[in-house]
C-alpha cells in the first residue's frame, strides 16, 4: 500500500521553505529600507509590472471574452425554454466577479508568468548568477524575488478587472445577437445583480492568487538543481503546483465565504 | 587590526553534506597582501572553501574568521556588510546575463553606496581599463568570449576595492595565452589595489606564476603549505604526483 507519510513530509517541507522565502524576502527589503533606500530596485519592478500586467492583457482579455460569450450562450439556451434568459447578465456578472475572473486569470498567469519566473530564476541559479548576487552582499531575495512578487501581487487584481469586463463584453455581445437582450439592459441588469461582497471576494482572491503564483514560481526557480533538465522540470512543477494551489485556495475561499456570508 | 593580523583564519574546519565529508579539519591563516593558491583535485573541496569564506556555506564544525570576526555566526546584515569587502571571481564568470557589462559592474555601487551616476561611471571605466576591456562597456555578456567574460568578472570582483579577492579556477578552459593574461592580471590587481588573494586552481603553471604561497587540499585537509619553491621541492608523494601529473602514485590509489 502507498505510504502517504513521505509525501506529507515533503509537502510540509516545501510549504515551510516557501513561507521562509517570503519572510526572508520581506526582511531583506526591510534591511534596505532601514538604510534609507527603496526596499526593491525600481527599474526591475517596472520591468516586471510591464511584463506581468501589460504583457498579459491580450491573453487575459481574449480568453475571458470567449469564456464569457460561451457561458452566456450555453446558459441562455438552457433558460430560454422557460423564458428566463433575462437571468444571463446577473449569472455572468456574479460568476465572473466572484469566481471565474480570479480563477481563470490565476490559471493564465501561473502558466504565462509563473513559468517565465521559474525558468529565468532557475537558469540564473544554475549559472551561479544568484550566488554571485549573494556573494556581492546585495541580498538575492530583495534583488530578484521582491520585484517579481510585488508585480504579480499588485497587478493580479487589475488583470481580474480586465477579465471581468471582457467576459461581460462577450456575454453582452452574444446575448444581443442570440437572445435579443439590448446592450443597455444587459449592463443595468449585470450592475444591479452585483453585491459589494461579490466584488470584495473577487478582489481578496486576486491578491491571494497573485501571492501564491509569485511565491511558487520564485521558490521553484531558486531551488533548481541539475542543469538544463532541472530548469525544465522545475518550470513544469511550478505551473502544476501554482494552478493546483490556486484552485485549492479558491475552493477554500468559497467554502469560508459561503459559510460566513451566504447562509 | 594590526598589519600582521591574519585577514582570514580557518581553524579545524569540518564540512559534510549528509554522510559525505568534504573537509575534515582544515587549518589556514592568511596574512594581508598574500596570494595563496589552493591546489587540489577536482571535487576535493577547493571551491567549497571559498563559499565558506563568503559565508554562503556554514562549517559543520570549526571556525572561519574574516578580519577577526567569526563568519559562520554572523547574522544577515553584518554578513552582507562583510561580503562587500570580498570580491569573488567565478569559474564561469557568473555575470548577470540580463545586464550589460556596465550594469554588471555598477550593480554593487548603485545598490550599496551613495555614489552619483557620474562617479559610478568613472569607477566602472577605471576598472574596465584595468582589465583592458574599456571597449566592452556597452556589450551584453552573451556577446563576449570566455576570456573576455573572465576579465569582466575580474573587474566586477574589484569594483568595491575589496580587501580580499577569491578566484575560483580563474584560468580553467582558456587557451594558454589568455590564461597567462589572466594570471598576469591577478598579480597586477593584487599589487595595485593591495588586496589579499585566494586562488583555487588545479593548473600547475598558473599556480606557480601567481602564488606567493601554495597550499594543497587532499582528502579534506591541507597536506602541504609553503612558498612555490618549497612546494616544488616537497617530498610528499601526493604533492610530487600532483605536480608531475604521473598516473602512478598515491592519488589514484586514494592513499598517501
Amino acid at each position: 500500500m502507498l505510504n502517504p507519510l513521505p509525501y506529507a513530509r515533503a509537502l510540509l517541507q516545501h510549504l515551510s521553505s516557501a513561507v521562509w522565502l517570503l519572510i526572508q524576502t520581506v526582511q531583506e527589503m526591510g534591511d534596505h529600507a532601514r538604510r534609507g533606500r527603496l526596499p526593491f530596485r525600481l527599474t526591475s519592478f517596472f520591468e516586471q509590472t510591464e511584463r506581468v500586467g501589460v504583457g498579459s492583457i491580450p491573453l487575459v482579455a481574449l480568453v475571458s471574452f470567449f469564456i464569457g460569450l460561451t457561458m452566456a450562450l450555453l446558459t441562455g439556451y438552457q433558460l430560454q425554454p422557460y423564458g428566463q434568459e433575462r437571468l444571463v447578465p446577473p449569472l455572468v456578472a456574479i460568476g465572473f466577479s466572484r469566481e471565474l475572473g480570479p480563477l481563470m486569470t490565476g490559471i493564465m498567469l501561473a502558466a504565462r508568468i509563473g513559468a517565465a519566473f521559474t525558468a529565468e530564476l532557475g537558469t540564473m541559479t544554475v549559472a551561479e548568477e544568484v550566488e554571485a548576487i549573494e556573494a556581492m552582499g546585495l541580498g538575492p531575495l530583495r534583488y530578484l524575488v521582491s520585484p517579481r512578487l510585488l508585480a504579480v501581487f499588485l497587478l493580479m487584481p487589475c488583470l481580474v478587472v480586465v477579465s471581468d469586463l471582457t467576459a461581460l463584453g462577450g456575454a453582452a455581445a452574444i446575448s444581443r445577437w442570440a437572445f435579443d437582450i439590448p446592450w443597455r439592459s444587459f449592463g443595468e441588469s449585470a450592475l444591479e445583480s452585483l453585491l459589494i461582497r461579490d466584488i470584495v471576494a473577487g478582489v481578496v482572491k486576486s491578491f491571494l492568487f497573485g501571492l501564491i503564483i509569485g511565491l511558487v514560481a520564485c521558490y521553484k526557480g531558486l531551488t533548481v538543481r541539475g542543469g538544463a533538465a532541472g530548469v525544465g522540470h522545475a518550470t513544469t512543477e511550478s505551473v502544476v503546483v501554482a494552478i493546483t494551489t490556486v484552485i485549492g485556495f479558491d475552493t477554500l475561499c468559497n467554502v469560508v465565504l459561503v459559510a460566513l456570508f451566504d447562509k | 587590526m594590526s598589519d600582521d593580523a591574519p585577514i582570514i583564519e580557518l581553524r579545524d574546519v569540518h564540512l559534510a553534506f549528509g554522510e559525505k565529508e568534504i573537509l575534515t579539519g582544515v587549518n589556514l591563516r592568511l596574512a594581508p597582501r598574500e596570494r595563496l593558491v589552493v591546489l587540489g583535485q577536482s571535487g576535493s573541496g577547493k571551491s567549497t572553501l571559498l563559499r565558506l569564506l563568503l559565508g554562503i556555506l556554514k562549517p559543520s564544525a570549526g571556525s572561519v574568521q574574516f578580519q577577526g570576526r567569526e563568519v559562520s555566526q554572523m547574522r544577515r546584515r553584518p554578513l552582507n556588510a562583510m561580503r562587500q569587502k570580498i570580491g569573488m571571481v567565478y569559474q564561469y564568470s557568473a555575470l548577470i546575463s540580463s545586464l550589460s557589462v556596465r550594469d554588471n559592474l555598477a550593480l554593487q555601487l548603485e545598490e550599496l553606496t551613495d555614489k552619483t551616476p557620474a562617479e559610478i561611471d568613472a569607477l566602472v571605466d577605471e576598472k574596465l581599463a584595468l582589465v583592458g576591456m574599456a571597449d566592452a562597456r556597452d556589450k551584453m555578456p552573451a556577446e563576449l568570449s570566455g576570456g573576455m567574460r573572465k576579465r569582466i568578472g575580474l573587474a566586477r570582483g574589484i569594483i568595491m576595492d575589496p580587501a580580499l579577492i577569491l578566484y575560483d579556477e580563474p584560468s580553467a578552459g582558456l587557451d594558454p595565452v589568455i590564461s597567462s593574461v589572466i594570471d598576469q592580471l591577478i598579480i597586477e590587481l593584487s599589487e595595485k589595489i593591495g588586496a589579499t588573494s585566494v586562488i583555487v586552481t588545479h593548473e600547475m603553471e598558473s599556480a606557480f606564476r601567481i602564488a606567493t604561497r601554495i597550499a594543497m587540499l587532499y582528502q579534506g585537509r591541507i597536506i602541504a603549505d609553503g612558498t612555490p619553491e618549497e612546494f616544488k621541492k616537497s617530498a610528499d608523494p601526493v604533492v610530487a604526483q600532483f605536480i608531475s601529473g604521473n598516473i602512478d602514485g598515491p592519488i589514484l590509489e586514494g592513499g598517501r
